[in-house]
Protein backbone atom coordinates (compact mmCIF):
# COMPACT_ATOMS: atom_id res chain seq x y z
CA UNK A 1 0.00 0.00 0.00
CA UNK A 2 1.52 3.32 -0.98
CA UNK A 3 2.08 6.04 1.57
CA UNK A 4 -0.45 8.27 -0.13
CA UNK A 5 -3.14 5.59 0.13
CA UNK A 6 -2.31 4.97 3.77
CA UNK A 7 -2.55 8.69 4.49
CA UNK A 8 -5.91 8.96 2.73
CA UNK A 9 -7.28 6.01 4.72
CA UNK A 10 -6.03 7.63 7.91
CA UNK A 11 -7.89 10.84 7.03
CA UNK A 12 -11.07 8.80 6.50
CA UNK A 13 -10.64 7.14 9.89
CA UNK A 14 -10.23 10.50 11.60
CA UNK A 15 -13.30 11.86 9.79
CA UNK A 16 -15.35 8.88 11.00
CA UNK A 17 -14.25 9.51 14.58
CA UNK A 18 -15.17 13.20 14.25
CA UNK A 19 -18.49 12.23 12.73
CA UNK A 20 -19.43 10.25 15.86
CA UNK A 21 -18.04 13.03 18.01
CA UNK A 22 -20.42 15.48 16.30
CA UNK A 23 -23.37 13.56 17.75
CA UNK A 24 -22.55 14.83 21.24
CA UNK A 25 -25.00 17.67 20.66
CA UNK A 26 -27.94 18.18 18.26
CA UNK A 27 -26.42 21.48 17.06
CA UNK A 28 -23.25 19.80 15.74
CA UNK A 29 -24.83 16.52 14.67
CA UNK A 30 -25.57 17.38 11.06
CA UNK A 31 -22.01 18.50 10.51
CA UNK A 32 -20.96 15.17 12.02
CA UNK A 33 -23.05 13.29 9.50
CA UNK A 34 -21.48 15.33 6.72
CA UNK A 35 -17.97 14.46 7.95
CA UNK A 36 -18.98 10.81 7.84
CA UNK A 37 -20.06 11.16 4.21
CA UNK A 38 -16.78 12.92 3.41
CA UNK A 39 -14.77 10.14 5.08
CA UNK A 40 -16.63 7.49 3.13
CA UNK A 41 -16.11 9.36 -0.15
CA UNK A 42 -12.36 9.60 0.47
CA UNK A 43 -12.21 5.89 1.32
CA UNK A 44 -14.05 4.90 -1.86
CA UNK A 45 -12.11 7.21 -4.20
CA UNK A 46 -8.78 6.10 -2.71
CA UNK A 47 -9.68 2.46 -3.24
CA UNK A 48 -10.81 3.10 -6.81
CA UNK A 49 -7.39 4.62 -7.51
CA UNK A 50 -5.75 1.32 -6.53
CA UNK A 51 -3.96 -0.13 -9.61
CA UNK A 52 -5.72 -3.48 -9.07
CA UNK A 53 -9.15 -1.88 -9.54
CA UNK A 54 -9.92 -1.78 -13.26
CA UNK A 55 -13.54 -2.75 -13.87
CA UNK A 56 -14.98 0.71 -13.32
CA UNK A 57 -18.06 0.12 -15.44
CA UNK A 58 -19.35 -2.91 -13.53
CA UNK A 59 -18.45 -1.37 -10.20
CA UNK A 60 -20.25 1.83 -11.18
CA UNK A 61 -23.39 -0.10 -12.08
CA UNK A 62 -23.38 -2.13 -8.84
CA UNK A 63 -22.76 1.01 -6.80
CA UNK A 64 -25.49 2.96 -8.57
CA UNK A 65 -28.09 0.20 -8.15
CA UNK A 66 -27.26 -0.16 -4.47
CA UNK A 67 -27.21 3.58 -3.95
CA UNK A 68 -30.59 4.06 -5.61
CA UNK A 69 -32.19 1.29 -3.57
CA UNK A 70 -30.69 2.60 -0.33
CA UNK A 71 -31.69 6.19 -0.98
CA UNK A 72 -35.24 5.43 -2.03
CA UNK A 73 -35.80 3.27 1.06
CA UNK A 74 -34.28 5.87 3.38
CA UNK A 75 -36.34 8.71 1.93
CA UNK A 76 -39.64 6.85 2.18
CA UNK A 77 -39.32 5.01 5.49
CA UNK A 78 -41.67 6.10 8.28
CA UNK A 79 -39.89 7.13 11.45
CA UNK A 80 -41.89 4.60 13.49
CA UNK A 81 -40.32 1.87 11.33
CA UNK A 82 -36.73 2.97 12.02
CA UNK A 83 -35.80 -0.02 14.21
CA UNK A 84 -36.63 -2.57 11.52
CA UNK A 85 -34.89 -0.46 8.88
CA UNK A 86 -31.71 -0.39 10.93
CA UNK A 87 -31.96 -4.14 11.52
CA UNK A 88 -32.37 -4.72 7.78
CA UNK A 89 -29.36 -2.54 7.00
CA UNK A 90 -27.23 -4.45 9.52
CA UNK A 91 -28.05 -7.67 7.73
CA UNK A 92 -26.62 -6.21 4.51
CA UNK A 93 -23.30 -5.35 6.16
CA UNK A 94 -23.10 -8.92 7.43
CA UNK A 95 -23.84 -10.37 4.01
CA UNK A 96 -21.36 -8.03 2.33
CA UNK A 97 -18.69 -9.26 4.76
CA UNK A 98 -19.44 -12.86 3.77
CA UNK A 99 -19.15 -12.01 0.08
CA UNK A 100 -15.88 -10.12 0.52
CA UNK A 101 -14.41 -13.02 2.49
CA UNK A 102 -15.59 -15.52 -0.13
CA UNK A 103 -14.05 -13.39 -2.83
CA UNK A 104 -10.76 -13.24 -0.94
CA UNK A 105 -10.84 -17.02 -0.61
CA UNK A 106 -11.33 -17.60 -4.35
CA UNK A 107 -8.90 -14.90 -5.50
CA UNK A 108 -6.43 -14.21 -2.70
CA UNK A 109 -3.94 -12.49 -4.98
CA UNK A 110 -6.31 -9.49 -5.36
CA UNK A 111 -5.80 -8.93 -1.62
CA UNK A 112 -2.08 -9.76 -1.55
CA UNK A 113 -2.61 -12.79 0.64
CA UNK A 114 -0.93 -15.51 -1.40
CA UNK A 115 -2.49 -17.81 -3.97
CA UNK A 116 -5.43 -20.20 -4.20
CA UNK A 117 -4.78 -23.15 -1.92
CA UNK A 118 -1.71 -21.45 -0.44
CA UNK A 119 -3.18 -18.71 1.71
CA UNK A 120 -1.13 -17.99 4.84
CA UNK A 121 -2.55 -19.36 8.09
CA UNK A 122 -3.05 -15.92 9.65
CA UNK A 123 -5.18 -14.73 6.74
CA UNK A 124 -7.26 -17.92 6.84
CA UNK A 125 -8.04 -17.42 10.52
CA UNK A 126 -9.03 -13.78 9.98
CA UNK A 127 -11.05 -14.64 6.90
CA UNK A 128 -13.01 -17.42 8.56
CA UNK A 129 -13.73 -15.42 11.72
CA UNK A 130 -14.85 -12.42 9.63
CA UNK A 131 -17.09 -14.73 7.60
CA UNK A 132 -18.63 -16.32 10.68
CA UNK A 133 -19.41 -12.97 12.34
CA UNK A 134 -20.77 -11.60 9.06
CA UNK A 135 -23.02 -14.61 8.55
CA UNK A 136 -24.37 -14.48 12.13
CA UNK A 137 -25.05 -10.76 11.69
CA UNK A 138 -26.89 -11.45 8.44
CA UNK A 139 -29.43 -14.03 9.62
CA UNK A 140 -29.66 -12.59 13.15
CA UNK A 141 -30.59 -9.19 11.74
CA UNK A 142 -33.13 -10.73 9.39
CA UNK A 143 -34.91 -12.40 12.32
CA UNK A 144 -34.73 -9.16 14.33
CA UNK A 145 -36.18 -7.35 11.31
CA UNK A 146 -38.96 -9.93 11.04
CA UNK A 147 -39.84 -9.58 14.72
CA UNK A 148 -39.92 -5.79 14.56
CA UNK A 149 -41.87 -5.74 11.31
CA UNK A 150 -44.28 -8.41 12.52
CA UNK A 151 -43.37 -11.08 9.92
CA UNK A 152 -42.13 -13.28 12.75
CA UNK A 153 -43.99 -13.44 16.06
CA UNK A 154 -42.52 -11.06 18.63
CA UNK A 155 -43.00 -13.73 21.30
CA UNK A 156 -39.90 -15.57 22.36
CA UNK A 157 -39.59 -18.97 20.72
CA UNK A 158 -38.15 -21.30 23.31
CA UNK A 159 -37.66 -25.04 23.02
CA UNK A 160 -35.94 -27.68 25.06
CA UNK A 161 -32.20 -28.04 24.63
CA UNK A 162 -31.98 -24.72 22.80
CA UNK A 163 -28.90 -23.47 24.59
CA UNK A 164 -27.26 -26.85 24.30
CA UNK A 165 -27.89 -26.83 20.56
CA UNK A 166 -26.39 -23.34 20.28
CA UNK A 167 -23.36 -24.47 22.25
CA UNK A 168 -22.90 -27.49 19.99
CA UNK A 169 -23.20 -25.33 16.89
CA UNK A 170 -20.76 -22.80 18.30
CA UNK A 171 -18.19 -25.51 19.03
CA UNK A 172 -18.90 -26.99 15.60
CA UNK A 173 -18.09 -23.66 13.94
CA UNK A 174 -14.81 -23.42 15.86
CA UNK A 175 -13.90 -26.95 14.78
CA UNK A 176 -14.78 -26.11 11.17
CA UNK A 177 -12.62 -22.99 11.31
CA UNK A 178 -9.67 -24.98 12.63
CA UNK A 179 -10.07 -27.61 9.93
CA UNK A 180 -10.52 -24.93 7.26
CA UNK A 181 -7.30 -23.22 8.31
CA UNK A 182 -5.45 -26.49 7.82
CA UNK A 183 -7.13 -27.85 4.67
CA UNK A 184 -8.21 -24.61 2.90
CA UNK A 185 -11.07 -26.67 1.52
CA UNK A 186 -13.91 -24.77 -0.18
CA UNK A 187 -16.65 -27.07 1.18
CA UNK A 188 -15.42 -26.20 4.67
CA UNK A 189 -15.65 -22.50 3.89
CA UNK A 190 -19.31 -22.80 2.89
CA UNK A 191 -20.03 -25.08 5.86
CA UNK A 192 -18.76 -22.32 8.16
CA UNK A 193 -21.11 -19.89 6.39
CA UNK A 194 -24.07 -22.27 6.64
CA UNK A 195 -23.52 -23.12 10.31
CA UNK A 196 -23.15 -19.43 11.14
CA UNK A 197 -26.40 -18.66 9.30
CA UNK A 198 -28.18 -21.25 11.44
CA UNK A 199 -26.74 -20.03 14.72
CA UNK A 200 -27.68 -16.44 13.80
CA UNK A 201 -31.32 -17.52 13.56
CA UNK A 202 -31.21 -19.62 16.72
CA UNK A 203 -29.64 -16.82 18.75
CA UNK A 204 -32.41 -14.32 18.02
CA UNK A 205 -35.63 -16.41 17.94
CA UNK A 206 -35.84 -16.84 21.75
CA UNK A 207 -35.70 -13.10 22.34
CA UNK A 208 -38.94 -11.17 22.89
CA UNK A 209 -40.03 -8.11 20.93
CA UNK A 210 -39.39 -5.53 23.64
CA UNK A 211 -35.83 -6.76 24.16
CA UNK A 212 -35.12 -5.78 20.57
CA UNK A 213 -33.37 -2.50 21.51
CA UNK A 214 -30.62 -4.60 23.05
CA UNK A 215 -30.54 -6.95 20.09
CA UNK A 216 -30.50 -4.22 17.45
CA UNK A 217 -27.59 -2.59 19.30
CA UNK A 218 -25.83 -5.92 19.61
CA UNK A 219 -26.16 -6.61 15.88
CA UNK A 220 -24.88 -3.08 15.25
CA UNK A 221 -21.84 -4.09 17.25
CA UNK A 222 -21.45 -7.37 15.33
CA UNK A 223 -21.53 -5.60 11.98
CA UNK A 224 -18.59 -3.52 13.22
CA UNK A 225 -16.61 -6.57 14.31
CA UNK A 226 -17.29 -8.19 10.93
CA UNK A 227 -15.81 -5.12 9.21
CA UNK A 228 -12.80 -5.21 11.53
CA UNK A 229 -12.31 -8.91 10.74
CA UNK A 230 -12.22 -8.17 7.02
CA UNK A 231 -9.82 -5.31 7.84
CA UNK A 232 -7.34 -7.87 9.17
CA UNK A 233 -7.64 -9.93 6.00
CA UNK A 234 -6.90 -6.84 3.91
CA UNK A 235 -4.23 -5.53 6.31
CA UNK A 236 -6.23 -2.32 6.24
CA UNK A 237 -6.26 -0.03 9.28
CA UNK A 238 -9.25 1.98 8.10
CA UNK A 239 -11.49 -1.08 8.29
CA UNK A 240 -10.07 -2.07 11.66
CA UNK A 241 -10.53 1.41 13.16
CA UNK A 242 -14.03 1.84 11.76
CA UNK A 243 -14.98 -1.68 12.80
CA UNK A 244 -13.77 -1.00 16.33
CA UNK A 245 -15.71 2.29 16.48
CA UNK A 246 -18.93 0.65 15.35
CA UNK A 247 -18.29 -2.41 17.48
CA UNK A 248 -17.77 -0.44 20.66
CA UNK A 249 -20.67 1.88 19.86
CA UNK A 250 -23.06 -1.04 19.55
CA UNK A 251 -21.67 -2.66 22.68
CA UNK A 252 -22.12 0.53 24.72
CA UNK A 253 -25.69 0.97 23.47
CA UNK A 254 -26.49 -2.64 24.43
CA UNK A 255 -25.02 -1.98 27.86
CA UNK A 256 -27.11 1.19 28.32
CA UNK A 257 -30.26 -0.69 27.27
CA UNK A 258 -29.53 -3.58 29.64
CA UNK A 259 -28.95 -1.17 32.48
CA UNK A 260 -32.23 0.54 31.62
CA UNK A 261 -33.96 -2.78 32.29
CA UNK A 262 -31.69 -3.87 35.13
CA UNK A 263 -30.95 -7.10 33.32
CA UNK A 264 -27.65 -8.63 32.43
CA UNK A 265 -26.67 -8.93 28.82
CA UNK A 266 -26.52 -12.70 29.22
CA UNK A 267 -30.05 -12.73 30.63
CA UNK A 268 -31.31 -10.92 27.50
CA UNK A 269 -29.34 -13.21 25.20
CA UNK A 270 -30.61 -16.39 26.81
CA UNK A 271 -34.05 -15.09 25.92
CA UNK A 272 -37.46 -16.35 26.88
CA UNK A 273 -38.31 -13.07 28.60
CA UNK A 274 -41.65 -11.36 27.98
CA UNK A 275 -44.43 -12.09 25.55
CA UNK A 276 -47.41 -14.28 26.31
CA UNK A 277 -45.57 -16.82 28.38
CA UNK A 278 -44.47 -14.35 31.00
CA UNK A 279 -47.90 -12.79 31.05
CA UNK A 280 -49.63 -16.06 31.73
CA UNK A 281 -47.01 -17.08 34.25
CA UNK A 282 -48.01 -14.09 36.34
CA UNK A 283 -51.48 -15.58 36.40
CA UNK A 284 -52.89 -14.05 39.57
CA UNK A 285 -56.17 -12.32 38.87
CA UNK A 286 -56.51 -8.81 40.17
CA UNK A 287 -59.96 -7.90 41.45
CA UNK A 288 -59.20 -4.28 42.16
CA UNK A 289 -60.94 -1.71 40.03
CA UNK A 290 -59.01 1.01 38.28
CA UNK A 291 -60.64 4.40 38.01
CA UNK A 292 -61.62 5.17 34.47
CA UNK A 293 -61.82 8.67 33.10
CA UNK A 294 -62.70 10.19 29.76
CA UNK A 295 -60.98 12.64 27.48
CA UNK A 296 -63.17 15.56 28.56
CA UNK A 297 -62.18 15.11 32.23
CA UNK A 298 -58.52 14.91 31.26
CA UNK A 299 -58.77 18.01 29.10
CA UNK A 300 -60.43 19.96 31.90
CA UNK A 301 -57.90 18.93 34.54
CA UNK A 302 -54.85 19.56 32.35
CA UNK A 303 -56.14 22.94 31.27
CA UNK A 304 -56.00 24.01 34.90
CA UNK A 305 -52.51 22.66 35.63
CA UNK A 306 -49.27 24.58 35.72
CA UNK A 307 -46.79 21.77 35.04
CA UNK A 308 -47.25 18.70 32.88
CA UNK A 309 -44.81 15.89 32.08
CA UNK A 310 -45.62 13.57 29.20
CA UNK A 311 -44.18 10.04 29.30
CA UNK A 312 -44.29 8.42 25.85
CA UNK A 313 -43.68 4.73 25.19
CA UNK A 314 -43.79 2.23 22.37
CA UNK A 315 -47.61 2.38 22.34
CA UNK A 316 -47.37 5.96 21.11
CA UNK A 317 -45.20 4.83 18.19
CA UNK A 318 -47.57 1.98 17.30
CA UNK A 319 -50.56 4.34 17.26
CA UNK A 320 -48.55 7.03 15.37
CA UNK A 321 -49.80 9.42 18.04
CA UNK A 322 -46.77 11.73 18.15
CA UNK A 323 -48.29 14.49 16.00
CA UNK A 324 -51.59 14.56 17.89
CA UNK A 325 -49.63 14.49 21.14
CA UNK A 326 -47.54 17.49 20.14
CA UNK A 327 -50.69 19.37 19.14
CA UNK A 328 -52.16 18.62 22.54
CA UNK A 329 -48.95 19.84 24.16
CA UNK A 330 -49.05 23.08 22.16
CA UNK A 331 -52.63 23.78 23.23
CA UNK A 332 -51.69 23.19 26.86
CA UNK A 333 -48.69 25.49 26.52
CA UNK A 334 -51.04 28.06 25.03
CA UNK A 335 -53.21 27.69 28.13
CA UNK A 336 -50.20 28.62 30.27
CA UNK A 337 -48.84 25.22 31.33
CA UNK A 338 -45.21 24.13 31.21
CA UNK A 339 -45.09 20.95 29.10
CA UNK A 340 -42.08 18.63 29.07
CA UNK A 341 -41.39 15.10 27.94
CA UNK A 342 -39.64 12.37 29.92
CA UNK A 343 -37.88 9.57 28.05
CA UNK A 344 -36.94 6.27 29.65
CA UNK A 345 -33.73 4.70 28.25
CA UNK A 346 -35.61 1.65 26.94
CA UNK A 347 -38.73 3.39 25.64
CA UNK A 348 -39.46 2.27 22.10
CA UNK A 349 -37.81 -0.43 20.05
CA UNK A 350 -34.38 1.10 19.56
CA UNK A 351 -32.16 3.48 21.55
CA UNK A 352 -33.35 7.06 21.18
CA UNK A 353 -36.44 6.03 19.21
CA UNK A 354 -38.84 8.28 21.16
CA UNK A 355 -36.57 11.31 20.72
CA UNK A 356 -36.69 10.90 16.94
CA UNK A 357 -40.47 10.48 16.89
CA UNK A 358 -40.99 13.58 19.02
CA UNK A 359 -38.53 15.52 16.87
CA UNK A 360 -40.48 14.38 13.83
CA UNK A 361 -43.61 15.86 15.39
CA UNK A 362 -41.72 19.16 15.82
CA UNK A 363 -41.27 18.93 19.57
CA UNK A 364 -38.17 21.06 20.35
CA UNK A 365 -35.38 18.87 21.69
CA UNK A 366 -34.82 21.03 24.77
CA UNK A 367 -38.29 20.06 26.03
CA UNK A 368 -37.40 16.36 25.84
CA UNK A 369 -35.49 15.15 28.89
CA UNK A 370 -33.81 11.94 29.97
CA UNK A 371 -34.73 9.98 33.07
CA UNK A 372 -31.90 11.37 35.24
CA UNK A 373 -32.64 14.93 34.22
CA UNK A 374 -36.33 14.97 35.00
CA UNK A 375 -37.08 12.26 37.54
CA UNK A 376 -36.87 14.55 40.57
CA UNK A 377 -39.35 16.98 39.06
CA UNK A 378 -42.35 14.64 39.16
CA UNK A 379 -43.05 15.53 42.81
CA UNK A 380 -43.51 19.17 41.83
CA UNK A 381 -45.61 18.34 38.79
CA UNK A 382 -49.36 18.66 38.57
CA UNK A 383 -50.00 16.09 35.85
CA UNK A 384 -48.05 13.11 34.52
CA UNK A 385 -49.48 11.98 31.17
CA UNK A 386 -48.34 8.45 30.39
CA UNK A 387 -49.00 7.45 26.80
CA UNK A 388 -48.13 3.98 25.57
CA UNK A 389 -45.67 3.26 28.38
CA UNK A 390 -46.24 0.86 31.26
CA UNK A 391 -43.43 -1.15 32.84
CA UNK A 392 -41.11 1.87 32.97
CA UNK A 393 -43.49 3.60 35.41
CA UNK A 394 -44.20 0.64 37.67
CA UNK A 395 -43.27 1.45 41.29
CA UNK A 396 -43.05 -2.29 42.00
CA UNK A 397 -39.56 -2.08 40.48
CA UNK A 398 -38.52 -0.10 43.55
CA UNK A 399 -40.37 -2.00 46.28
CA UNK A 400 -41.28 -5.55 45.27
CA UNK A 401 -38.23 -7.79 45.35
CA UNK A 402 -40.16 -10.67 43.80
CA UNK A 403 -41.16 -8.65 40.74
CA UNK A 404 -39.64 -9.52 37.36
CA UNK A 405 -38.68 -5.89 36.91
CA UNK A 406 -37.26 -5.32 40.41
CA UNK A 407 -34.31 -2.92 40.33
CA UNK A 408 -35.13 -1.44 36.96
CA UNK A 409 -34.82 2.36 37.00
CA UNK A 410 -38.30 3.82 36.60
CA UNK A 411 -39.89 7.20 36.02
CA UNK A 412 -41.47 8.27 39.32
CA UNK A 413 -44.78 9.35 37.80
CA UNK A 414 -46.64 8.34 40.97
CA UNK A 415 -45.21 11.43 42.69
CA UNK A 416 -47.15 13.72 40.39
CA UNK A 417 -50.40 15.27 41.61
CA UNK A 418 -52.45 13.45 39.00
CA UNK A 419 -51.51 10.59 36.68
CA UNK A 420 -53.24 9.84 33.40
CA UNK A 421 -52.62 6.50 31.73
CA UNK A 422 -53.48 6.22 28.06
CA UNK A 423 -53.83 2.49 27.33
CA UNK A 424 -55.77 0.23 25.06
CA UNK A 425 -56.84 -2.04 27.91
CA UNK A 426 -55.89 -3.35 31.32
CA UNK A 427 -53.39 -5.89 29.96
CA UNK A 428 -50.08 -6.03 31.76
CA UNK A 429 -46.93 -4.72 30.14
CA UNK A 430 -44.19 -6.60 28.35
CA UNK A 431 -42.66 -7.95 31.54
CA UNK A 432 -46.01 -9.54 32.38
CA UNK A 433 -46.23 -7.62 35.64
CA UNK A 434 -49.37 -5.83 36.82
CA UNK A 435 -48.80 -2.12 37.34
CA UNK A 436 -50.16 -1.16 40.76
CA UNK A 437 -50.19 2.48 39.71
CA UNK A 438 -53.44 1.76 37.87
CA UNK A 439 -55.20 1.32 41.20
CA UNK A 440 -53.93 4.39 42.99
CA UNK A 441 -56.25 7.23 44.00
CA UNK A 442 -54.45 9.80 41.90
CA UNK A 443 -54.52 7.70 38.73
CA UNK A 444 -57.12 7.95 36.01
CA UNK A 445 -57.15 5.47 33.12
CA UNK A 446 -57.95 6.76 29.64
CA UNK A 447 -58.77 3.68 27.58
CA UNK A 448 -58.48 3.76 23.83
CA UNK A 449 -56.10 4.15 20.93
CA UNK A 450 -53.37 6.63 21.86
CA UNK A 451 -53.94 8.83 18.82
CA UNK A 452 -57.72 8.84 19.26
CA UNK A 453 -57.43 9.77 22.94
CA UNK A 454 -55.10 12.67 22.12
CA UNK A 455 -57.48 13.94 19.45
CA UNK A 456 -60.40 13.74 21.88
CA UNK A 457 -58.45 15.71 24.47
CA UNK A 458 -57.60 18.30 21.81
CA UNK A 459 -61.32 18.68 21.10
CA UNK A 460 -61.95 19.06 24.82
CA UNK A 461 -59.23 21.71 25.09
CA UNK A 462 -60.56 23.67 22.14
CA UNK A 463 -64.06 23.90 23.62
CA UNK B 1 47.60 -14.78 -15.42
CA UNK B 2 45.32 -12.22 -16.97
CA UNK B 3 42.90 -15.06 -17.79
CA UNK B 4 42.73 -16.13 -14.16
CA UNK B 5 42.17 -12.60 -13.00
CA UNK B 6 39.43 -12.25 -15.62
CA UNK B 7 37.76 -15.43 -14.40
CA UNK B 8 38.05 -14.22 -10.82
CA UNK B 9 36.40 -11.00 -11.78
CA UNK B 10 33.64 -12.92 -13.52
CA UNK B 11 33.15 -15.13 -10.50
CA UNK B 12 33.01 -12.28 -8.09
CA UNK B 13 30.49 -10.56 -10.39
CA UNK B 14 28.33 -13.70 -10.41
CA UNK B 15 28.62 -14.01 -6.65
CA UNK B 16 27.45 -10.46 -6.36
CA UNK B 17 24.45 -11.23 -8.58
CA UNK B 18 23.53 -14.29 -6.55
CA UNK B 19 23.81 -12.31 -3.34
CA UNK B 20 21.56 -9.62 -4.80
CA UNK B 21 18.96 -12.18 -5.85
CA UNK B 22 19.10 -13.83 -2.47
CA UNK B 23 18.54 -10.58 -0.67
CA UNK B 24 15.65 -9.74 -3.01
CA UNK B 25 14.07 -13.12 -2.39
CA UNK B 26 14.53 -12.72 1.33
CA UNK B 27 12.88 -9.33 1.30
CA UNK B 28 9.94 -10.62 -0.73
CA UNK B 29 9.54 -13.50 1.72
CA UNK B 30 9.41 -10.95 4.52
CA UNK B 31 6.80 -9.03 2.54
CA UNK B 32 4.47 -11.97 2.07
CA UNK B 33 4.79 -14.07 5.20
CA UNK B 34 6.74 -12.27 7.87
CA UNK B 35 5.25 -8.96 6.80
CA UNK B 36 1.76 -10.23 7.34
CA UNK B 37 2.32 -11.77 10.74
CA UNK B 38 3.79 -8.43 11.71
CA UNK B 39 0.56 -6.83 10.57
CA UNK B 40 -1.52 -9.01 12.91
CA UNK B 41 0.28 -7.58 15.93
CA UNK B 42 0.14 -4.09 14.45
CA UNK B 43 -3.54 -4.55 13.55
CA UNK B 44 -4.44 -5.73 17.04
CA UNK B 45 -2.68 -2.66 18.44
CA UNK B 46 -4.76 -0.44 16.18
CA UNK B 47 -7.93 -2.36 17.06
CA UNK B 48 -7.42 -2.01 20.81
CA UNK B 49 -6.58 1.69 20.60
CA UNK B 50 -9.56 2.32 18.32
CA UNK B 51 -11.83 0.56 20.82
CA UNK B 52 -10.69 3.05 23.45
CA UNK B 53 -11.33 5.97 21.11
CA UNK B 54 -14.75 4.50 20.34
CA UNK B 55 -15.51 4.05 24.03
CA UNK B 56 -14.88 7.68 24.90
CA UNK B 57 -16.46 9.12 21.77
CA UNK B 58 -19.63 7.06 22.09
CA UNK B 59 -20.15 7.86 25.78
CA UNK B 60 -20.06 11.52 24.83
CA UNK B 61 -23.00 11.06 22.46
CA UNK B 62 -26.16 12.51 23.97
CA UNK B 63 -28.83 9.83 24.62
CA UNK B 64 -31.32 11.86 22.58
CA UNK B 65 -29.22 11.10 19.49
CA UNK B 66 -28.79 7.37 20.01
CA UNK B 67 -30.96 6.54 16.99
CA UNK B 68 -28.92 8.78 14.64
CA UNK B 69 -25.80 7.22 16.18
CA UNK B 70 -27.03 3.83 15.01
CA UNK B 71 -27.73 5.29 11.60
CA UNK B 72 -24.22 6.71 11.25
CA UNK B 73 -22.45 3.64 12.61
CA UNK B 74 -24.51 1.53 10.25
CA UNK B 75 -23.42 3.68 7.34
CA UNK B 76 -19.74 3.76 8.24
CA UNK B 77 -19.56 0.03 8.94
CA UNK B 78 -20.15 -0.24 5.19
CA UNK B 79 -16.55 0.91 4.80
CA UNK B 80 -16.24 -2.80 4.10
CA UNK B 81 -16.88 -1.57 0.55
CA UNK B 82 -13.09 -1.03 0.41
CA UNK B 83 -12.69 -4.81 0.41
CA UNK B 84 -15.58 -5.23 -1.99
CA UNK B 85 -14.01 -2.81 -4.51
CA UNK B 86 -10.67 -4.62 -4.42
CA UNK B 87 -12.51 -7.91 -4.95
CA UNK B 88 -14.55 -6.52 -7.85
CA UNK B 89 -11.53 -4.76 -9.36
CA UNK B 90 -9.95 -7.34 -11.71
CA UNK B 91 -10.91 -7.07 -15.36
CA UNK B 92 -11.40 -10.85 -15.92
CA UNK B 93 -14.73 -12.55 -15.17
CA UNK B 94 -14.26 -14.82 -12.19
CA UNK B 95 -16.60 -15.98 -9.43
CA UNK B 96 -14.53 -13.94 -7.02
CA UNK B 97 -15.16 -10.78 -9.00
CA UNK B 98 -18.92 -11.33 -9.00
CA UNK B 99 -18.90 -11.87 -5.24
CA UNK B 100 -17.10 -8.55 -5.03
CA UNK B 101 -19.68 -6.81 -7.20
CA UNK B 102 -22.56 -8.13 -5.08
CA UNK B 103 -20.75 -6.89 -1.98
CA UNK B 104 -20.28 -3.46 -3.61
CA UNK B 105 -24.04 -3.29 -4.25
CA UNK B 106 -24.96 -4.37 -0.72
CA UNK B 107 -22.54 -1.93 0.87
CA UNK B 108 -23.80 0.87 -1.38
CA UNK B 109 -27.39 0.27 -0.17
CA UNK B 110 -26.11 0.74 3.35
CA UNK B 111 -23.92 3.74 2.73
CA UNK B 112 -26.64 5.72 0.98
CA UNK B 113 -29.47 4.40 3.14
CA UNK B 114 -27.58 4.97 6.38
CA UNK B 115 -26.42 8.50 5.67
CA UNK B 116 -29.71 9.62 4.12
CA UNK B 117 -31.87 8.30 6.95
CA UNK B 118 -29.52 9.82 9.55
CA UNK B 119 -29.68 13.15 7.79
CA UNK B 120 -33.47 12.91 7.80
CA UNK B 121 -33.51 12.21 11.53
CA UNK B 122 -31.07 14.98 12.38
CA UNK B 123 -32.85 17.59 10.29
CA UNK B 124 -35.91 17.11 12.51
CA UNK B 125 -34.14 17.98 15.76
CA UNK B 126 -34.92 21.64 16.38
CA UNK B 127 -34.47 24.01 19.27
CA UNK B 128 -37.33 25.91 20.84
Amino acid sequence: MSNLTTAAYLISSVLFILSLRGLSHPSTARRGNFLGILGMTIAIVTTLANPGVLSYKEIGIAFLIGGLIGTSIAVRIQMTALPQLVAAFHSLVGLAAVFVAASAYYNPSAFNIGNVGAIPMGSLIEMSIGTAIGAVTFTGSIIAFGKLQGFVSGNPLVFKGQHFLNLLLGLGIIALIVKFCIDQNQELFWLIVAASFVIGVLLIVPIGGADMPVIVSMLNSYSGWAAAGIGFTLSNNLLIITGALVGSSGAILSYIMCKGMNRSFLNVLLGGFGGEQAASADGVKDDRQAKQGNAADAAFMMKNSKTIIIVPGYGMAVAQAQHALREMGDLLKGAGAEVRYAIHPVAGRMPGHMNVLLAEANVPYDEVLELDEINRDFSETDVAFVIGANDVTNPAAKTDKTSAIYGMPILDVENAGQVFFVKRGMASGYAGVQNELFFRDNTLMLFGDAKKVCEDIIKGLEN
Amino acid sequence: MSEISNQLENLSYKAQQIANEASQLASSVVDTSGGHSDFIIFGITVLVLACFVGYYVVWSVTPALHSPLMGVTNAISSVIIVGALLAAGPIDSTISKYFGLVAVGLAAVNIFGGFVVTNRMLSMFKKK
